[in-house]
């Protein structure tokens, strides 16, 4: 168990981290990655049950899938700090040879990541197989998803959603990245998302918000509250509503930021606005 | 010349149907998905015998590949079950992302394949699925050709680690390959020994290249016969060691020429000894409803399409 300032201190370090990722290749999506920060945060040292080595069937433990895999950054980074993999391979972002590629993948055989993704929309598919795998299997672990809220857009989340309802898939917490952006500019003027929660709730999920979305303790908070509801028939949804380029104030509240990379002179007011913590890679 | 007879008829689909519900009573790994077509793709048996190891995910078929990706993360094996067309053209992202790409151990289970589909027509009849599965690096390609190898092929890839798609069709055809025959994935089983010409085919049209052969003996031709179930790996030496005899080949399937089991030889044949070919399959088209045998005979998938395609390839030598 951590106490909150040393998950304060991970939450910046993991922002460091992902800005030197992309600013050294000149690619990558800084926006979400940073918006998600302190959920990645907390679910792999405070709420997720893990074991302490990586294997791909993760019996007996919680398992973790990300939807939205251009949100590799903070996947890499926090996967590296939770001790899957050494830290120093974050260098090694988006270069050729490398096991973190541009999204994640099992290809190169990268400790932590169960599965491709990056084409959006087949996560929560995904998730639902593991999480009946589980239950064929007796285990009463959870699976933990996260997923864009544009990416709801694509057409097979909502025969997951329906799926996962229908066949009382209760081992399961989704959580929806509710920042708001997508690469073309708000969610409403691209393609309006309507009530999310009234959708998830139609389609037969429990659905609780965080409404402070990066703050580890209300995320802490709520990520217990949804874990007390699973095991009663129904999939669990949570609303996280994030600010998208948290923590660096020119890359926050806007979609500008979703894929590209500071320059040097934005990199140092980033790294200037979140000091060196645990050490740099 | 060895001949091959058949007592009964019937379909591929069923030979699915059987090996599934052996594979629910010896391997407790193997689990079952379907997107609303229970009864065409064979699959009740196994569901009554294995209730709990069955997903019925309606029609859904991007949702029963993730699904299926996602059973693997905890030692699954699970197979599939749609008609072709919705196996791989409907589905193909996320067989690309979640199963391929992934490397998951994912059996994707096709039946209707083609134009045999018949009264359905064009929308269901997939003549190119083929060529989608076996560009996806990593994935195994097999199209068996009667009820006895579609049953032993099902059964034999629960034990291979991997995706595999396996392709099979609705309608009933003549069952001449053994019961008991082993499996071997990769391995092409030699049905005639020939010297004049080699004919390979896959699927439906295996019996008709051996229906060709019968006749061609009668008129003093030799057809080495090749069953060749599975596409991809292809069995190169066994193509290639049949054309260093017969110098042309003849190559069969219910599926476009462009993409399918005819290319694949082609490579194999330009990159190591460039030999005259003919191509039976269908030309860049879609199909139509008909019934089946009308189908094959108007888009030239047949024996007498085959013996015309020899007595040309003959001639090239």
């Amino acid at each position: 168990m951590s106490n909150t300032q040393q998950l304060e201190d991970l939450v910046t370090q993991v922002r460091r981290d992902i800005l030197r990722m992309v600013h050294k290749v000149n690619s990558g999506h800084p926006g979400g990655s940073l918006g998600c920060t302190e959920f990645f945060v907390a679910l792999y040292n405070e709420i997720m049950e893990t074991n302490d080595s990586f294997d791909m069937d993760g019996i007996g433990e919680d398992i973790f899938f990300l939807s939205n895999g251009h949100i590799s950054p903070v996947y890499y980074s926090v996967l590296a700090r939770a001790g899957y993999f050494p830290v120093d391979e974050l260098n090694t972002f988006r270069i050729i040879n490398s096991r973190l590629q541009g999204h994640p993948t099992t290809h190169e055989g990268l400790p932590g990541v169960r599965i491709a993704s990056g084409s959006l929309g087949q996560g929560m598919s995904v998730a639902l197989g593991a999480a009946q795998a589980k239950k064929l299997n007796n285990d009463n672990h959870l699976v933990y998803s996260l997923h864009g809220d544009g990416e709801l857009q694509e057409g097979q989340n909502w025969e997951a959603i329906m799926y996962a309802s229908g066949n009382k898939v209760d081992n399961i917490i989704a959580t929806i990245d509710l920042n708001g952006q997508q690469i073309d500019g708000s969610t409403d003027d691209v393609l309006p998302m309507g009530n999310v929660k009234e959708k998830f709730e139609a389609f037969g999920w429990t659905v609780l918000e965080i409404e402070e979305g990066n703050n580890i303790e209300a995320i802490l908070k709520g990520m217990a509250e949804a874990k007390s509801k699973t095991g009663q028939g129904k999939p669990v949804c949570v609303l996280l509503k994030t600010v998208m380029g948290n923590g660096v104030d020119f890359m926050m509240h806007t979609h500008a930021w979703h894929g590209k990379a500071p320059n040097d002179e934005q990199l140092a007011i980033g790294l200037a606005q979140n000091p060196e913590t645990l050490g740099d890679y | 010349m060895k001949t091959y007879t058949y007592t009964e008829k019937k379909d591929t689909r069923s030979g699915f149907g059987a090996g599934l519900a052996e594979l629910g009573r010896t391997n407790p790994n193997v689990v079952a998905l379907c997107a609303d077509l229970i009864g065409s793709l064979k699959m009740d048996q196994f569901i009554k015998e294995n209730p709990e190891r069955f997903f019925q995910v309606g029609i859904a078929e991007a949702n029963m590949m993730g699904i299926a990706a996602g059973l693997t993360i905890g030692g699954k094996i699970p197979f599939t079950g749609t008609f072709a067309n919705f196996s791989t053209g409907r589905v193909y992202d996320q067989i690309r992302q979640s199963i391929a790409y992934s490397g998951k151990n994912v059996k994707i289970c096709a039946s209707h394949a083609g134009l045999t589909l018949g009264e359905d027509g064009a929308t269901h009849q997939i003549l190119e699925d083929i060529g989608l599965m076996k560009m996806l690096p990593g994935m195994t390609v097999i199209n068996p050709c009667d009820y006895n190898q579609t049953k032993a092929a099902t059964i034999a890839i629960a034990e291979h680690d991997g995706p595999v798609y396996l392709r099979f069709g609705r309608p009933s055809v003549p069952v001449f390959m053994s019961e008991d025959q082993k499996f071997e994935i990769g391995k092409a089983i030699h049905l005639t020994e020939g010297s004049d010409v080699t004919i390979v085919a896959t699927g439906h049209l295996v019996w008709e290249a051996l229906e060709a052969s019968k006749a061609l003996f009668e008129k003093g031709i030799k057809a080495e016969v090749i069953n060749i179930h599975t596409i991809k790996p292809l069995d190169e030496k066994a193509i290639l060691d049949s054309v260093a005899k017969t110098k042309c080949i003849v190559t069969a399937e219910e599926h476009n020429y462009l993409g399918g089991l005819g290319e694949s030889v082609a490579r194999v044949l330009a990159e190591n000894e460039p030999t005259p070919q003919e191509f039976i399959a269908t030309q860049d088209t879609f199909g139509e409803s008909g019934t089946p045998a009308q189908l094959m005979d108007k888009y030239g998938l047949n024996s007498s399409a085959i013996i015309n395609a020899v007595e040309k390839v003959m001639k090239r030598k």
